[in-house]
């Protein structure tokens, strides 16, 4: 699969860079969203300064990361057309209809309330400010509804035809399309692994904090021991869910795409008798072994069939064209599970700091939370490449292959883009994880200063205010 | 088409100018905040700079939006011409994505970092150049015409075919047509010595914007045998010559309000209505060409359930979106202040 570097190939690379960059921001702003929201409800209703401060102190985080998701999108929405012609050409009629949707309903939505949540609080009032916000937080989700409605169908196709003039794939049912069968649980753990994601990069800054603070026999700000604790509440109760919807997740890629579990589960052989759930091992391609394999007998039967003994099917079963490469699947698939269940852990052991009263003093819980502040992006990426990966190599799942798909382009050209994505999505996005941090390493204070008044230099005290002699703004 | 095709020609019909809309939208709106992204390379003092970019900051990304619903709305309603299109276009594409990039971060950016600022300052000027120039070149590849295999409903040229003195003639156009609608734009939103020069550069880009148009509309009709029938035959000469006189009235008259202190607005509309001409006037050569002069828009059309599926969507949200989008400008309505949050 990996022998040359044709344009196909290269397409890929291009593909699976940008689009897991992309990933990377809305999976933090979906959670970060609704978390601003919740925030500015939360002093409307209780006039605690915390929760003002807490607002101001992530809004300028989340307007960094959503310019990034939003000109990384950019780049996304035509990579379809110049990279993936020859799927575009054949599965729009089909899924352009819904992305189109996503436009409409959530990336206007957003972009229309920015600009009023980042700056108008004293323009318009407390209410239609917290109308913007939640529309904010609504528009990312509508956006993450209608993507992975999309992706979901590229990996389960329902309710279409096919021309057999001109090969494109047709509409005939939109409700099946949109709800296709693995529709409902992706975007379930989907949404879910955002709002994980964002629990712990908030949890991981107020550790942080908690942590500096006593390094200088210091009590820390109101407003950290809150992000901490309501961080922590996210991982207790919603890493369990995230493990259940990803069970459920794979039982239903068992029944309708049964060879990517096969290569999440490294099972080349078919066992008649019970699978093993392997836990560790070295996928070999070439002879289609899983060497140095660590299994617990029969287990994998159990989970997948609730049934110690009901018998699995193997890749020996399927032609090796129409084989994933199991290695990536398997490990990716290892790395995003163990991350949910270090999640879990993390979560348990909160819910024991705070039974003890211990939350805001025991150093290695902080420690913990701090290590596991980017877990949730590495689960995410990981997630993602197991579930595209292992639907190769296909793009429309059985119907249209990846080699089928990309757009009659020379290797050079692709290549030359690609580098060139690289070079700038590193320089550009690395500067901006870096003000990020910076932000980030800041604490957030009882007099956090607002978005305008967040500069660097005294020339521009003015900051962004956007209008004449504005009264104070977020 | 027969009408005997019902439904299916109005549907089509009613896509192609829905695209044609929000391109439309798109060019006036990220237009003029593209402009104003390279006049920020004419003025190089901080304080100026600061109040041109917050004249912006709170609606960019709304503006941007509506270049993702042309692309969309192609890709849904016209898939065939999305792929033919763009592999044509590739380079001039990734170029302004990437351009795309530096200048939307750079909203963000430049206020964090005081050493970097300089840079990020240059990002967003390099960067809304660069996307100017990048959509007039894939405008212009458009209109020249873009070679394809029908049959195997694949671009079939090479990648550099888009680079031809006409394409490079329309990029530099629409560079110069942008920074008119930023000047005009800043007209409106600024006061004072800013404003004033905002009202020289106005004067400077408006006969080169013109210059462009008149250039480009000259060139247009020797491209290809089909434009040329279209203007100068028949009725198409009496087209043209009311599409040159509209043009020069907005012209002139733009040029008489820029000389009045007291105009602010008329400007920025006559600008607009430059825009539309032009617009107005692609929109005779090409229809009902997509891929001109080799697919119609009826040959692109994506399945008439898809378009309808659309349609209903789109019918209700674009009237919300334009009232919302409205309530954002009017919010932020009114002269950004150099001084203000100095006292
Ligand atoms: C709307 C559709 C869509 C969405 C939401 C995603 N993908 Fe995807 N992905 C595709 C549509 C797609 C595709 C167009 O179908 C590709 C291009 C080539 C291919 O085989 O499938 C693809 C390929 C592809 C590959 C290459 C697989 C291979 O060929 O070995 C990777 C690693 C990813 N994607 C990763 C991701 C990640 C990290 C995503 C998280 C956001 C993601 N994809 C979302
Ligand atoms: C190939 C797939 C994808 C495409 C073509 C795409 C396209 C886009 C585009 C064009 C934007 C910018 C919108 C604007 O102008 O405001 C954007 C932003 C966004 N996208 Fe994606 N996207 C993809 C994958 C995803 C996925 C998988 C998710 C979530 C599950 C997602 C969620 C978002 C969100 C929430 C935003 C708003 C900006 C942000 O929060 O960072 N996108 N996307
Ligand atoms: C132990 C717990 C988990 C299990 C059993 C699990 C299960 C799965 C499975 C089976 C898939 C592949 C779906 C497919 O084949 O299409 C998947 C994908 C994914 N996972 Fe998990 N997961 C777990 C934890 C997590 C965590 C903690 C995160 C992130 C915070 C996460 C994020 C994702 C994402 C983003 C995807 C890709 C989207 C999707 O197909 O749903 N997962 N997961």
């Amino acid at each position: 699969m990996f022998e040359t570097f044709d344009a196909v190939f290269l397409a890929r690379l291009q593909f699976a860079f940008t689009v897991s960059f992309h990933f990377l921001f809305p999976a933090f702003t979906i959670g970060l969203a609704s978390y601003l929201a919740v925030l500015n409800a939360l002093w409307l209703t209780t006039k605690q300064e915390r929760f003002l401060n807490l607002f101001r102190y992530w809004v300028k985080i989340f307007a960094l990361a959503f310019a990034m998701g939003v000109v990384s999108g950019i780049v996304m929405s035509y990579q379809f057309g110049t990279n993936w012609s020859v799927f575009s050409d054949k599965a729009g009629p089909v899924i352009g209809a819904p992305m189109a949707y996503e436009v409409l309903s959530a990336f206007f939505l957003e972009a229309g309330f920015l600009g009023i949540m980042l700056f108008g609080r004293d323009r318009v009032g407390p209410g239609l400010h917290m109308a913007a916000t939640a529309m904010v937080a609504v528009g990312t989700f509508i956006s993450a509804f209608w993507i992975l409605s999309v992706n979901s169908w590229m990996h389960t196709p329902a309710g279409f035809s096919i021309d057999p003039e001109t090969g494109q794939f047709l509409p005939e049912d939109f409700w099946q399309i949109i709800f296709n069968p693995s529709f409902p649980y992706r975007l379930m753990h989907t949404v879910t692994a955002a709002y994980l994601t964002t629990a712990f990069i908030v949890g991981g800054v107020g550790a942080w904090h908690l942590l500096r603070h006593r390094r200088r026999g210091e009590i820390a700000t109101g407003e950290s021991r809150t992000m901490f604790s309501m961080a922590m509440w996210m991982a207790a109760i919603v890493a369990p869910v995230q493990i259940f919807l990803g069970d459920l997740h794979g039982l239903n890629t068992l029944e309708h795409q049964p060879v990517k579990v096969m290569a999440m589960e490294g099972h080349y052989e078919s066992h008649p008798e019970g699978a093993p759930l392997y836990l560790f091992g070295w996928p070999n391609d070439e002879t289609q072994t899983l060497d140095y394999a660590v299994g617990i007998p029969k287990l994998s039967s159990l989970i997948l069939k609730h049934d110690l003994n009901a018998p699995l099917d193997g890749l020996d079963t399927v032609p090796d064209e129409d084989q994933p490469p199991v290695f990536i699947v398997f490990w990716s698939f290892r790395i995003m599970v163990m991350i949910g269940f270090a999640m879990l852990g993390l979560g348990l052991w909160s819910l024991a700091a705070r039974a003890k009263g211990r939350l805001y003093d025991w150093p290695m819980l902080h420690r913990a939370a701090v290590l596991m502040g980017p877990s949730g992006l590495v689960a995410v990426l990981a997630g993602w490449v197991t579930t595209e990966v292992g639907r190769q190599p296909f793009t429309v799942y059985g119907l249209l292959r990846t080699a089928d798909s990309a757009a009659p382009l020379a290797a050079p050209a692709v290549g030359a883009s690609l580098m060139a994505f690289i070079i700038v999505y590193f320089a550009v996005f690395g500067a901006g994880t870096w003000y990020i941090l910076r932000l980030m390493g800041h604490e957030p204070s009882p007099a956090e200063p607002r978005l305008k008044d967040v500069t660097t230099g005294p020339t521009h005290a003015a900051g962004r205010s956007p209008v004449p002699n504005a009264p104070k703004e977020e | 088409m027969p009408l005997a095709e019902g439904i299916s020609f109005d549907l089509t019909v009613i896509w192609a100018f829905l695209i044609a809309f929000s391109v439309l939208v798109y060019v006036v709106l990220d237009g003029f905040d593209l402009g104003l992204g390279m006049l920020f390379a004419l003025e190089p003092r901080r304080k100026d700079r600061d109040v041109m970019m917050n004249s912006v900051a709170p609606v960019w990304d709304g503006n941007e939006t509506w270049l993702v619903l042309g692309g969309g709305g192609l890709f849904a309603a016209f898939p065939l011409a999305y792929a033919l299109i763009l592999p044509a276009v590739y380079a001039p594409v990734i170029a302004m994505l990437l351009a795309l990039i530096f200048r939307g971060v750079a909203f963000e950016f430049r206020w964090r970092t005081e050493r970097w600022k300089p840079l990020w300052d240059v990002a967003f000027i390099s960067g809304s150049a660069l996307a100017a120039l990048s959509q007039g070149i894939i405008l212009g590849a458009l209109l020249q015409g873009i070679e394809i295999d029908k049959p195997a409903r694949a671009y079939a040229g090479g990648w550099w075919d888009w680079l031809t003195p006409f394409t490079l003639a329309v990029g530099l156009g629409v560079m110069a047509g942008y920074m008119l609608l930023g000047a005009c734009w800043l007209v409106l939103k600024t006061t004072g010595e800013l404003q004033n020069r905002m009202r020289r550069w106005a004067m400077v880009f408006a006969p080169l914007t013109v210059g462009f148009i008149a250039l480009v509309s000259l060139w247009t009709p020797f491209l290809q045998e089909g434009y040329y029938s279209r203007w100068f035959t028949g009725w198409g000469w009496g087209l043209a010559a009311v599409v040159a006189a509209l043009t020069a009235a907005a012209f002139f008259g733009l040029l008489t309000r820029l000389r009045m202190a007291s105009a602010e607005l008329s400007p920025f509309l006559l600008a607009l209505a430059l825009f539309i001409l032009c617009f107005g006037g692609l929109g005779v050569s090409m229809f009902p060409y997509i891929v001109p002069t080799e697919v119609t828009i009826w040959e692109a059309a994506a399945p008439e359930k898809s378009q309808l599926f659309m349609l209903v969507g789109a019918g209700i949200l674009i009237p919300i979106i334009l009232a919302y989008t409205a309530f954002a400008y009017w919010v932020f309505r009114g002269k950004i202040d150099a001084d203000s949050g100095y006292h």
